[in-house]
């Protein structure tokens, strides 16, 4: 670090002409980012690039990587589990990610009113959100419990048989969409900013035209806060895709491949069986499907998303 | 601050005087349901919370019970004794504290240095480096899993902290670091341009100006940046869990997985819930610390960032 101020001082312009004096800042810029370039290289572009590569190889880490061509792509292809747990990752985002933004939305509703205390409110909403993963799983694998879970308890005061959460297959899915709703503090958050975000003239120009509290809402909060909704949905898709440590815990995949989500499937192929050029070909291919469903929201986006400043 | 004046100016202006009885009902109603609706959706929110720590307080064999009992009868303070000694907990704890220390420190110098280069330098390609960076947050941190396990594996850094610390001291080079730069990035933006300006005039070098009013002036973003870090590292599972494998690198995340298959012991059904859930509060607690003592920046963090959208 001492030697960085050393070196950026600037020179007296006399000694110096004004062109070495410019380069001189340019210099400077690249110093400050240049551990972000050097970062950017080491843990992203190099990663990426040397996956590339190994999704073309058959690499065990014992020998060198071997060059198989394309047999990678398609022993995937033919690979049964593969949509299974594509498909299953597929239904758990496009089914939790529209749930938990919803409810996102609805506590930060919650949370805009002009309310006393609603500090204290704010702070229990979002405080699930900072648990540790593990602990919220191994939790719920607790409270899931077919014999004495509290969510059986509490199905039981409505007469409902004790189900059996993680252990019926038709029921894990939904049960890792429910865990993760006490997740969402964060885009509960972001919500809040972009509905304290909407000026008040707005909704109150609305109100005198007539309008009823739904219609303001709809006609004038939801286009308001769209690039906050198309943020937080962009971002939760991708991480949904990724979704891994809940299944690896709980369920480890079962029962029956119905929580054997994308990432935990690639995780076996990389880190159990040391299949880690094939495991480099499934994490290219996620990205490609995510990158497809981002794009595609991107295109979408134009007919929704409305950003102020740029004409009506 | 705003806010709160003008919550305060709402709740207990004088209009009501104005108002017509019918409107003062009408509020009183709203308010009303608005106070329920926020209180089942806490209550609910919590609820897991309640149940850990509830769990946590049981006698050995009252957490089979079913109806479950909501409080625990006795109260068994011993079972956060007894999880300290029948494993290494302590060590455990250490562990991750280390990992996420270092991690944060890291990131928080790193990330600065390079906000302030894109907040306030002029230089070739700065915007598009900008928009490099942003994307990497788009990116899913799942394809470098495998490379930078073979990567860290030639380093013959398997089984030690350093994969988990070392890439969060470049600035946002580590996947999804860029969120940091990018944080404190835009709180640097909207400081006057007039400090730096003055102190260059004055001789100043940009490294100084960097240290001496940059970030000084920039603490709100610093300490945001700080604690979603320290609790992004306390969290994590995935990573220490590809990087790490012997038991003395083990972190409490992995304790708690490592105690729900093995540590269970004498078949399905027999896990030790009352320790495990103790267990799991000990690794809550510093978490809660943090975010109770810094909730202010938290909060404001994550707006700051969801500003990103628009």
């Amino acid at each position: 670090m001492a030697s960085h101020t050393a070196q950026l001082r600037p020179t007296p312009p006399a000694k110096t002409g004004l062109r070495s004096v410019r380069w001189r800042r340019h210099l400077i810029g690249y110093l400050f980012i240049s551990p972000w370039i050097a970062g950017f290289a080491l843990f992203t572009a190099f990663p990426m690039i040397y996956s590339l590569f190994l999704s073309f190889t058959k690499y065990d880490l014992l020998g060198p990587p071997e060059f198989v061509g394309f047999s990678n792509f398609e022993r995937m292809v033919s690979d049964h589990l593969f949509l299974t747990a594509l498909g299953n990752t597929a239904f758990y985002t496009l089914l939790a990610v529209p749930i938990q933004l919803l409810l996102a939305l609805i506590m930060a509703l919650l949370l805009n009113q002009k309310l006393r205390g609603i500090n204290v409110f704010r702070t229990a909403l979002y405080l699930p959100t900072v648990t540790p993963t593990v602990a919220f799983v191994v939790l719920f694998v607790y409270m899931y419990n077919p014999e004495f879970g509290i969510f059986n308890a509490i199905l039981g005061w409505f007469g409902i048989p004790k189900l059996g959460w993680l252990t019926d297959p038709n029921l894990a899915k939904p049960a890792f969409i429910i865990m993760s709703l006490w997740h969402v503090g964060g885009q509960m958050v972001i919500f809040l900013a972009g509905l304290q975000a909407v000026p008040e003239a707005l909704v109150e120009a609305a109100s005198i035209d007539g309008a009823g509290k739904l219609r303001r809402f709809w006609h004038v909060t939801v286009p308001m806060i769209s690039p906050v909704i198309f943020f937080n949905l962009v971002l939760g898709i991708i991480g949904s895709f990724q979704v891994f440590a809940s299944a690896y815990i709980a369920t480890n995949g079962g029962p029956k491949h119905a929580t054997l989500f994308y990432v935990l499937w690639m995780y076996r192929h990389a880190f159990e069986n040391f299949r880690m050029g094939y495991a480099a070909t499934l994490g290219w291919v996620l990205l490609g499907v995510i990158l497809l469903f981002t794009l595609i929201q991107f295109a979408v986006s134009r007919r929704w998303v409305y950003y102020e400043g740029e004409g009506a | 601050m705003q806010r709160l004046a003008r919550i305060s100016f709402q709740t207990s202006g004088g209009s009501t005087t104005q108002r017509t009885l019918f409107a003062y009902v009408r509020m009183a109603l709203g308010q009303t349901f608005g106070y329920s609706a926020l209180l089942l959706v806490a209550v609910i929110s919590l609820l897991p919370l309640a149940w850990m720590i509830s769990t946590s307080l049981k006698a050995f064999g009252r957490e089979f019970l079913f109806p479950p009992q909501w409080i625990p009868n006795p109260v068994v303070f011993g079972n956060y004794i007894t999880a300290f000694e029948t494993s290494n907990l302590a060590r455990y704890f250490g562990n991750t504290l280390m990992i996420a220390v270092l991690a944060t420190l890291g990131t928080v110098l790193s990330s600065s240095l390079v906000a302030f280069g894109f907040a306030r330098l002029e230089f070739f390609g700065k915007r598009v480096l900008f928009v490099i960076l942003l994307s990497t947050l788009m990116l899913p941190g799942i394809v470098t899993l495998v490379p930078t396990f073979v990567l860290f594996k030639t380093l013959g850094w398997i089984d030690t902290p350093l994969p988990l610390i070392v890439p969060w001291w470049f600035g946002g080079g580590a996947f999804g670091g860029a969120f940091f730069v990018f944080l404190i990035r835009q709180f640097m933006l909207q400081l006057p341009r007039e400090l730096d300006e003055a102190a260059l005039v004055d001789g100043a070098s940009y490294f100084r100006i960097y240290w001496r009013i940059m970030l000084p002036l920039s603490k709100p973003a610093l300490a945001a940046s700080a604690i979603f870090s320290f609790i992004h590292h306390w969290n994590d599972f995935l990573n220490p869990l590809i990087f790490l494998n012997s038991e003395e690198w083990r972190t409490l995340a992995l304790y708690l997985r490592f105690f729900l298959y093995t540590e269970a012991g004498g078949g399905a059904g027999l896990t030790r819930w009352n320790l495990m859930m103790a267990a799991s509060v000990v690794m809550l607690l510093p978490v809660l610390v943090i975010f109770f003592s810094a909730q202010r920046y938290f909060i404001r963090g994550v707006a700051l960032t969801g500003i990103a959208g628009r």
